[in-house]
């Protein structure tokens, strides 16, 4: 077990924050809003993320990947999270790359994954149903026709999911628990329509409707009725990585807050000399380094195929997203008037800080999840 | 075999051989041995284990031997502790002067104070507390008032501390005192001393606590005379001994958790016990505020470990460190509250048969947390620290906090 970053690692957290400070700096996303850019992330700056080999970090060497774990693949979504950089490397690659990984038949991979390495395709996965993440009541369903399945319901908060190559949906088959399944549906099928969900953090994020959508049963990944194994997987490594961009955007958003109570004169001195406000800085400090433990306790778990992976990414869920809802809180209460003006950078963080915290399961859903790290052995 | 290799076999095969089996493993409190004059056995196991540890000069393996230390380079020390740990060997017997004041003496004391105060160290015939805080001195340590005051061939104390550590058990004390009232700066005053506790005008009493008897003493010096070769560095220098001498109190504090059995009570498994079926909102939400509590341990937890990793591969781990004392005490302190809002009357008995022990000892460890957040620097001074150092923020205004 090992909870910090070793030499490479850390080499390829230095690259990936100078790449993103120079190439997508909190700036770039402000463009893309102002815009009102339905993609929601640069294809330029995603075709230079994939060159540098960042799209195949995390996969098999076999599957043309660099073995290079989700502590690497942390060490780029932190960089990311630090300038709220937007990619879909979280939708494509870490969650639909992980099915695919796990479960795709070799044609799937060769269609699907070879080509998402290699930047010229790009997937999303659709999980949600209603108001909140919760993956154990999929009902969007899925039944047996003479040709393949016909797909009926609709998906909400498809991370990336507007013009994307096609989708990852999760199905029910069976009544069963964990009776549910998971086929790709290509875009341009018929009977998928695809609207757009315009968050708080200005993101790519769609709503799927499917009306009676034909999937061949070569879209069927892995077995029937098997999907949930897969599923699991997949989300766990996605939030182990949203885990890890809020972190970076934490660290950043406190560092900023930090300079401003430095700076900040009221009543003849520097706000940050005020006691009251220092005691309140210095349990941010402390909450952000609890979180960082759980943090790489999560993404380490998963490289060691640790038994108790999943309840380490909830802990490192629930840990990260609990203390970033504090510390976007205390940016802006700290920042006074101007915190609240969308001029300041710090509400930008704010919003992206809060939909992350809502995605995959907040800090309320990770908490139970995380539970049986707590019984005795 | 390299030297090094052949004192390895050399110790392990020495500690195999004299270490008694009963002495190997973590130790509940009242299982240790307190070096001095009035030293107790609680069995002929450990009266082994100190006379043999003591013979060999291993009291103090890397003091020199001229002062009856056990002469081994920093290299054979650190072969011994690691073997002591191999075997789980329980530290032969516990005394401040060694882990405290001895590196301070060794660093700053004279060679006739050298020979005098740590000869009886490494033969663990004197125990030692510690005299800082004072009632008007606690976070503001540099506060203190006991007056030394210069009499030509002595000194006369006058003054008390408080928060003394078996004060009414040990034979000396290392203090701070005053010796200068006129500087401006409070911190420019202030000298070491070492005194005697069996001294006329000495009188050390036990503190009752909110959770009963403690081995807390209030220490009274009434006019009492201090030879002056029991100065330790110069007069009026003794804030920078003093800061020294906390930072081998942190290590010392550390070395107590290595081989003390942890009176561990577990937040959850208790729970289960006296809230076995969550059903009303407020049932639930208690559930909830446990399950966090106890995964925020899990996370100081794994932070402990990270912070040993990060120092191994040498990285600055000042930042990490700044947070442990402040985040262990505070939950703690919280973990017995969820306790005790768990448990209901059942964590409130005092003593008797009405109770099982483990509730009595809830009760008594709830009562005993609200010290941790204060001794040994409050959280409050804690907070503090980070605000200034770690996170650089600028100093208050004259008459804050410093």
């Amino acid at each position: 077990m090992s909870l910090i970053y070793n030499e490479e690692q850390r080499m390829l957290l230095d690259t990936a924050q100078e790449f993103f400070a120079e190439r997508s700096p909190v700036s770039a996303l402000r463009a893309l809003r102002d815009r009102n850019d339905a993609l929601g992330f640069e294809p330029a700056l995603w075709q230079e993320m994939t060159e540098l080999g960042w799209t195949a970090i995390a996969f098999p060497e076999a599957l043309g990947g660099l073995e290079f774990g989700y502590k690497g693949m942390g060490t780029v979504f932190e960089s990311a999270g630090r300038y709220l950089s937007a990619s879909p490397l979280l939708s494509s690659v870490v969650l639909c790359g992980s099915v695919l990984e796990q479960g795709g038949s070799e044609a799937q991979q060769n269609e699907w994954l070879a080509e998402m390495i290699a930047g010229s395709k790009r997937l999303a996965l659709a999980v949600d149903e209603g108001a909140r993440h919760n993956p154990e009541r999929i009902a969007l369903a899925a039944t047996r026709t003479e040709q393949g399945f016909e797909l009926s319901g609709d998906k909400v908060m498809v991370v990336d999911g507007l013009g994307a190559d096609g989708w990852i949906v999760a199905a029910r088959t069976s009544a069963a628990a964990d009776g549910v399944s998971l086929f790709i549906v290509p875009a341009g099928a018929e009977g998928v329509a695809v609207s757009r969900q315009n968050l708080i953090d200005s993101r790519n994020t769609a709503r799927l409707r499917l009306n009676q959508v034909q999937v061949a049963p070569e879209q069927l990944i892995g077995e029937l009725g098997q999907g949930n194994a897969l599923l699991q997987t997949a989300l766990d490594r996605g939030r182990a990585c949203i885990a890890a961009e809020l972190q970076g955007a934490c660290e950043e958003l406190f560092k900023t807050t930090l300079d401003y109570l430095r700076t900040r004169v009221q009543f003849d001195v520097p706000i940050g000399s005020f006691q009251a406000l220092q005691h309140r800085a210095a349990w941010i400090h402390v909450d952000l380094e609890l979180a960082r433990s759980s943090l790489m306790a999560a993404l380490d778990a998963i490289d060691r195929g640790d038994e108790q992976a999943a309840q380490l990414v909830s802990l490192a869920k629930w840990k990260v997203g609990q203390v970033a809802d504090k510390v976007s809180n205390e940016a802006v209460q700290m920042h006074g008037g101007i915190g609240v003006t969308d001029e300041l950078d710090v509400g930008l963080y704010f919003k992206r800080i809060r939909v992350l915290q809502a995605l995959l399961g907040d800090a309320d859903y990770h908490l139970n999840r995380a539970a049986p790290l707590l019984e005795e052995t | 075999m390299s030297a090094i290799e052949t004192f390895r076999a050399e110790t392990r095969a020495w500690l195999e051989a004299n270490c008694p089996e009963s002495l190997r493993g973590p130790a509940a409190a009242g299982e240790l041995v307190w070096g001095g004059s009035q030293v107790e056995f609680a069995n002929e196991d450990q009266r082994l284990w100190f006379e043999r540890m003591r013979d060999r000069g291993w009291f103090c393996p890397a003091w020199p031997e001229a002062y009856g230390g056990g002469g081994l380079a920093a290299e054979e020390d650190a072969v011994l502790q690691k073997e002591l740990k191999r075997l789980r060997c329980r530290p032969p017997q516990i005394n401040l002067g060694i882990w405290m004041l001895g590196p301070v003496l060794l660093e700053f004391g004279t060679e006739e104070q050298k020979q005098r105060l740590l000869t009886p160290m490494t033969r663990g015939e004197v125990r030692w507390c510690q005299g800082f805080s004072e009632p008007n001195a606690g976070s503001d340590l540099a506060n203190i008032r006991t007056t030394a005051v210069d009499e030509g061939d002595h000194f006369v104390v006058n003054g008390s501390k408080i928060w003394t550590s078996y004060g009414d058990k040990s034979d000396w004390m290392y203090a701070l005192v005053r010796t200068d009232n006129s500087s401006p700066k409070k911190q420019e005053g202030i000298s070491l001393l070492v005194l005697d506790m069996h001294a006329e005008g000495v009188d050390a009493r036990p503190i009752d606590l909110i959770s009963g008897k403690s081995s807390f003493c209030e220490v009274f010096f009434d006019n009492v005379k201090v030879s002056k070769d029991n100065l330790i560095g110069p007069l009026n220098g003794g804030w920078t001994l003093a800061k020294r001498l906390l930072q081998h109190e942190r290590s010392a504090m550390s070395k107590f958790g290595e081989f003390s059995l942890p009176t561990h009570f577990d937040l959850m498994s208790i729970l289960g016990k006296y809230l076995p079926d969550a059903e009303t909102p407020s049932d639930i939400a208690l559930r909830a505020r446990a399950q966090a509590a106890a995964l925020d341990e899990h996370a100081y937890n794994l932070t402990v470990q990270r912070m040993g990793e990060a120092a191994r591969a040498g990285q600055d781990v000042s930042g990490i460190a700044s947070i442990m004392k402040l985040v262990h005490s505070e939950q703690e302190k919280q973990k017995f509250e969820l306790l005790v809002d768990a448990m209901g009357h059942r964590a409130l008995g005092w003593d008797g048969d009405e109770f099982s022990e483990q509730e009595l000892g809830i009760s008594k460890a709830w009562l005993l947390s609200y010290t941790q957040t204060i001794a040994g620097g409050s959280s409050e001074v804690q907070l503090n620290v980070i605000a200034k150092r770690v996170l650089e923020l600028p100093d208050a205004p004259k008459g804050g906090a410093k």
